[in-house]
């Protein structure tokens, strides 16, 4: 299946959208971390700052999400991972009220009460979680109900490599194979589990080879490509709407920054990060654009000023959002 | 032998005491996740690789079910392992392993069992890693027979309580809160950062340590608590309130003889938790002194500090709110001063 010009041109720009905002949320995250205004003798202090917590950034990611995105629909739903935001954007969430809640406002999709990692839009039927392997059940979820709706709606969940050795990826692969779920399991392989690369921690190569054990097709993309994923993703999101079950993609992708943001990452080959900055998706998807005649210069330029305009907005937006009251912390444990 | 003592931070004592274990004892070896070259997200197996290689200090793969039923086998098997479980809130993931077979194999066994497994893991919230990563819950780990609960406050405690842990021939779970940890990149409470012996040495089970004497009001907590207790009492004192200080320790074994006297001597208990309120240790400890009315005279009733029944929020005034603070514990301990109790009809 053959992107066409709209879905190129929509994977490109949400590529250049997710990877300004996470450049943007490295720089902001920093404020009010660094020395001199925190505990004298410390480095980095994780809980200061207007972005306080954990943040783990997907630049260099962004092929898997817009390539699998590219084929859904709002009524399909996404489950994603502690490392969020790429699939959040590429599936339609709403950047400001998404910022809001990475800044812990309460004009933010929950109020303030979940943060970064627990990122949850119903509306675009979006939802993360910090626990490794959490994301497969829900979406096995989503897609039994939607089979017993009658619908034709497919769940997607994504993860890494590292969530492929955690027993909620066996009991889910078994469980799609076996129901035939409208399910797509994404493996994001950036080849690092924090410092752990799959070499130290799984037991074959490759996890799209796990699929056969399951009873489900398995695709391996070996490249962190938006087109190839593109591709892959289109056979297992069509083979899941026309009932077919469900389909485990593989995808090699490049993780830029570290683990979470204040990572020394002194775990990691020096020379890593650059080495395969040379090889980024954006750069190579716009130079396939250029080449079949759909992005010049001018076009260029106006997307590039929507995205920075849109990202600049975002954080406006969470700057300038309240902060909930103290008392708002006791509400909604129930609905 | 060198007794020179100097101030290591929480984490730093953690390591040195599994390495000088593990030169003591070829049986004693750690699996975790980014324990090796990362030296442990927390730094509690910081330099460890180096010194044992990667036949000794093993990073796993996130199979948490896998290596912690793993430390149970080869813990029955003669060896002392010693597992990490890279933040609490992570349990769900392998809790069967953990609490009907780890715990309970020993008694199940009519004793014939013994599981000399040091179950390590991080705790705590306060820096804004919301509900999934903030957690303290060695409260639900105290309440299924069969684990040792530890909880050091300190690094002094969190040394001598670590070499304690791997002696010990029997299961023990072991806390630590990563806002006393001495992190260079989270904001810490610096009283947990002590001076240190630099031989090996224990502190034993069941036996809580008073951080500060009162006469006026008891404070029982532990854990990174412990350190906001202090805090608030010294604000206290200058009120005229002697607030007294009971560090807990451990919480199985309990030790439930100095809470009694402090109790017995100020009449008035403010238990102090940041784990939930509901149905844990803050209850525990009020109802250990509701059985003894009969020899306490309470001059105020039991007050409990914990995180009211909520998951914990990201945003910071959210999350603030719900954890105690110093100014809740000293407002508390305020509060208790004027109290009044019912009579007896």
């Amino acid at each position: 299946m053959e992107a066409t010009a709209e879905q190129l041109l929509w994977m490109y720009e949400n590529m250049l959208l997710i990877r300004e905002y996470e450049e943007t949320m490295a720089k902001v995250y920093l404020e009010g971390k660094l020395p001199p205004h925190i505990q004298k003798g410390l480095a980095f202090d994780i809980g200061s700052g207007p972005v306080p917590g954990e943040m783990h950034l997907a630049a260099g990611q962004e092929p898997v999400a817009v390539g699998v995105c590219a084929h859904l629909r709002r009524e399909d739903t996404v489950v994603g991972t502690h490392r969020p935001h790429h699939f959040a954007i590429a599936k339609g969430v709403p950047l400001e009220r998404m910022t809001a809640e990475i800044f812990g406002k309460s004009e933010g999709l929950s109020r303030g009460k979940g943060g970064h990692m627990h990122l949850f839009d119903p509306e675009h039927k979006f939802s993360c979680s910090g626990i490794v392997g959490a994301s497969l059940p829900p979406a096995c979820g989503a897609a039994l109900a939607a089979k017993k709706l009658g619908k034709d709606w497919v769940a997607v969940a994504f993860f890494g490599e590292g969530a492929a050795n955690q027993g909620t990826f066996h009991e889910s692969l078994n469980l799609a194979g076996l129901w035939k779920l409208p399910v797509v399991f994404v493996c994001e392989d950036n080849k690092w589990a924090i410092s752990v690369d799959k070499d130290h921690s799984t037991a074959i190569r490759s996890d799209a080879d796990r699929a056969a054990a399951y009873g489900v097709p398995g695709i391996a993309v070996g490249k962190n490509d938006a087109l190839e994923v593109f591709k892959a993703a289109g056979e297992g999101v069509a083979r899941a709407r026309k009932g077919g079950g469900a389909t485990l993609i593989e995808v090699k992708t490049d993780r830029y920054m570290g683990h979470f943001q204040g990572d020394a990452e002194a775990y990691r080959p020096k020379g890593e990060v650059s080495e395969l900055r040379k090889t980024d998706p954006i750069p190579a998807l716009a130079d396939t654009l250029r080449a079949r005649g759909m992005l010049d210069a001018a076009k260029d330029k106006a997307i590039r000023e929507r995205v920075n305009q849109r990202v600049t907005q975002a954080f406006e937006f969470a700057r300038r959002s309240p902060y909930p009251q103290p008392r708002e912390a006791l509400e909604q444990v129930f609905a | 032998m060198a007794t020179t003592a100097r101030k290591l931070t929480m984490a730093q004592a953690i390591a040195e005491a599994i390495g000088q274990e593990m030169e003591r004892d070829p049986k004693v070896f750690v699996m975790g996740e980014d324990i090796g070259k990362y030296g442990g997200i927390f730094g509690a197996t910081g330099g460890l690789l180096d010194r044992f290689g990667p036949e000794r200090i093993m990073d796993t793969p996130i199979s948490e079910s896998a290596f912690i039923g793993s430390a149970t086998g080869a813990a029955a098997e003669g060896m002392r392992p010693i597992a990490e479980l890279m933040f609490v809130d992570f349990f769900g993931v392998c809790m069967d392993q953990i609490y009907n077979h780890l715990a309970k194999n020993t008694y199940m066994s009519g004793g014939n069992v013994r599981l000399p497994v040091v179950l390590m893991t991080a705790i705590g919230g306060g820096y804004n890693d919301a509900a999934q990563h903030s957690q303290c819950l060695y409260g639900l780990f105290a309440h299924v027979p069969g684990l040792k609960v530890v909880v050091p406050s300190n690094a002094y405690d969190a040394k001598g309580l670590m070499i304690e842990a791997i002696r010990d021939d029997n299961p023990v779970m072991y806390f630590f809160h990563k806002g006393i940890m001495g992190l260079p990149w989270m904001a810490y409470y610096e009283g947990s950062t002590t001076e240190v012996p630099q031989d090996a040495y224990t502190v034993p089970f069941g036996q809580a340590r008073v951080a500060r004497e009162g006469s006026d009001v008891t404070i029982v907590t532990l854990s990174q608590v412990v350190q906001k207790a202090l805090l608030a009492a010294a604000e206290l004192e200058k009120e005229g309130i002697r607030a007294e200080v009971i560090d807990l320790r451990t919480l199985v074994p309990l030790d439930v003889d100095t809470v009694l006297r402090s109790v017995t001597k100020t009449g008035r208990l403010l238990v102090a938790d940041e784990d939930y309120l509901n149905f844990g240790l803050t209850g525990e400890i009020a109802a250990l002194i509701a059985e003894r009315l009969d020899r306490i005279a309470l001059k105020s009733p039991v007050r409990r500090l914990g995180i009211p029944g909520v998951p914990i929020p990201y945003s910071r005034p959210l999350e603030q709110s719900v954890i105690p603070q110093v100014h809740h514990i000293a407002d508390a301990c305020r509060a208790m001063i004027g109290a009044k109790l019912a009579r007896a009809a």
